[in-house]
């Protein structure tokens, strides 16, 4: 069970709250506060490795609702993170608001996800996955080939995002705007799964002939896990180009998608929470590693340049030991924690 | 009125025939129960009706409406639902989401109402979760309400499917081995969960079953399947009587098997 010991609901409504009860409510908003302050302690850098896990949250979060909800596997979220940036670019260049190329760029990632989700009524697992990954390849193409649109492998500049006159032109200020994104993002994903289209697509997930039995139309239903999904990837995508204000083809490959993929199974399939870990933690190892590596190449000077192999290979290491050790993801060791201290110091 | 009517219906997979010319007829407001030694027919017959498989040829109609031209997910609000042979939970979700998703067809949702939840959304799902809740009374199941199914006990997840099944507010449900390896126990709570249904909420029940004493205290009718075609139908006394019936389960005269 959820919640504290003693904590007891007298109203149907009060029970189906995101967050039941008060503490969390304190927790939750001194967190925010928290994120809020950040910028104003830390430094530009630090600030920057904020604004990237944020975006990283967003598009985790998306994937993981595919994926980790609806059962439905994606190798080309890399891909849709790539169109939701040209499509935003495009728009923005051409002299839209923000807020419109905001949209823009998650309604053409969607599309384009509806488009290569159709595989999926007829496709599952690794099948499905092949077939995402052709949506992959074939996005990565159009990036690098059609220059008119997205000047090739030379890329696409913009300039800071404008919202009302005011210029989100540092990372202190675009950290704002994207940490808002982020947060209503997390919260429609989470209103998503517990409302009806939610459970409709775990039920497509566990169990797609009762889903059907159930009168869940499972090619609707599995599209629009698709669409949203891409949706937010999309959003990702507009938010990175504005951000970087530079967007070439190598940043959307395939690496993008599987490390999206390993985010939400290190963090937790079908856990809101576990994206968000999840994407914490992919973007920060390489940075600890980073540190790390650092660290070590100033007491070793001569080692340097293998401390640097050794990066990489600990990297993959870490990965791999977290799936053994950790198979349920970062959310489910995070309700282990919860619950030992919630009966502490009484727990049998 | 007839509620089911199945009428000369055939099913076959690459030639071999899984149902032959099958006709029987629900009435409504009745317990019909489907039987027969295994591999004859049954479950592909409530495979056709609740739109799994498409019959070769032949009609199945609920108070007159054509089933066969809906989609499965579609016949769900003409007030069919059904339960599996092997249990069919969604076993991710706690045994309460597994009965909402019952309810799937009768709210209307969408997507960004679901975003926004404050509004419309809330009020739904509040609504639902009332009528949820009674169901749960009813099989008995509020300690495990918010339980994973997966994780419950094997009566228990038969239980919560059944739940399910009732949750879409069906005028018909198919029931397809509900007692299947439940104790003596489980298996007269199961009998009286679909004798209380079919009495207090008037839903018509076509009922797969091996267990013959159930089947036979229960029902209002039988229909025997034997080789994909009807071998006997009727109540269940004449039924028992049948000749035809006691050799296609025992392959010799035997009139105490089927008799209690």
């Amino acid at each position: 069970m959820r919640g504290k010991c003693g904590l007891f609901f007298s109203s149907y409504r009060a029970e189906a709250g995101l967050f039941p009860s008060a503490f969390q409510k304190t927790c939750l908003g001194l967190f925010l506060a928290a994120l809020c302050a950040c910028p104003l302690v830390l430094d530009t850098y630090h600030v920057s490795i904020l604004n990237v896990i944020l975006i990283a949250v967003i598009g985790a979060a998306g994937l993981n609702l595919l994926t980790g909800v609806c059962g439905q596997i994606s190798l080309g979220h890399g891909a849709f993170v790539g169109v939701g940036a040209y499509a935003s670019a495009l728009a923005t260049l051409s002299g839209w608001p923000f807020v419109l190329s905001l949209l823009a760029g998650g309604l053409a990632a969607a599309a384009t996800g509806m488009v290569f989700g159709l595989p999926s009524l007829r496709l599952k697992g690794i099948y499905l996955a092949i077939a995402t990954l052709a949506a992959q390849l074939i996005l990565e193409y159009l990036f690098l080939h059609a220059t008119a649109l997205t000047g090739g492998s030379n890329g696409l500049a913009l300039d800071a995002p404008q919202i009302l006159g005011f210029s989100f032109n540092t990372d202190t200020r675009i950290f704002y705007l994207i940490l808002a994104v982020a947060v209503a993002v997390v919260l429609g994903v989470a209103n998503i799964i517990r409302t009806r289209p939610g459970r409709a697509f775990v039920a497509i997930r566990d169990h797609h002939l009762s889903a059907e039995i159930a009168g869940v139309n499972l090619f609707a239903g599995k599209l629009s896990a698709f669409g949203v999904s891409a949706f937010l990837a999309g959003v990702a995508g507009c938010l990175w180009a504005h951000y970087t204000m530079f967007i070439n083809p190598e940043q959307f490959g395939i690496t993008l998608s599987i490390s999206y993929l390993a985010m939400i199974v290190i963090g937790g399939l079908g856990s809101v929470i576990g994206a968000i870990m999840g994407a914490v933690f992919i973007t920060l190892l390489p940075e600890l590693l980073n540190l790390a590596s650092g660290g070590l190449a100033g007491l070793f000077p001569d080692m340097s340049a293998s401390l640097n192999a050794l990066r990489e290979g600990v990297f993959g290491l870490t990965l791999i030991l977290f799936l053994i050790f950790e198979p349920e993801g970062l959310a489910h060791r995070w309700r282990l924690i919860k619950a030992y201290w919630k009966l502490y110091p009484f727990a049998h | 009125m007839a509620n089911l009517e199945v009428s000369s219906l055939t099913l076959t997979f690459r030639g071999l025939a899984a149902l032959m010319d099958v006709s029987f007829i629900v009435p409504e407001g009745q317990i019909v129960s489907l039987i027969g030694p295994n591999g004859a027919g049954k479950t592909s017959m409530l495979n056709c009706i609740s739109g799994r498989y498409t019959p070769d040829c032949g009609q199945i109609s609920l108070d007159g409406l054509d089933l066969l031209r809906l989609p499965a997910h579609r016949r769900t609000s003409l007030g069919l639902s059904r339960t599996f042979q092997n249990i069919a939970l969604f076993k991710g979700l706690s045994v309460l989401d597994n009965l909402m998703v019952g309810r799937h067809h009768l709210m209307d949702t969408g997507l960004l109402a679901s975003i926004l939840y404050f509004g419309p959304a809330r009020r739904k799902e509040d609504a639902h979760r009332l009528k949820v809740e009674e169901i749960i009374d009813f099989l008995g199941l509020s300690p495990y309400r918010h339980q994973i199914a997966g994780r419950l006990p094997y009566g228990v997840q038969k239980r919560v499917e059944l739940g399910r099944a009732l949750a879409a507010e069906p005028r018909l449900i198919l029931l397809d081995e509900p007692m299947a390896g439940m104790n003596l126990e489980e298996t007269e709570d199961m009998a009286r969960y679909i004798l209380d249904l079919n009495e207090e909420w008037a839903i018509t029940t076509l009922l797969v079953e091996h267990d013959m004493g159930v089947v036979m205290d229960i029902s209002d009718q039988v229909v025997v399947l034997d080789f994909g075609s009807v071998l006997a139908q009727g109540a269940p006394g004449e039924v028992q009587q049948n000749p035809e019936v006691v050799r296609a389960y025992l392959g010799s005269e035997d009139s105490h098997f089927l008799g209690r």
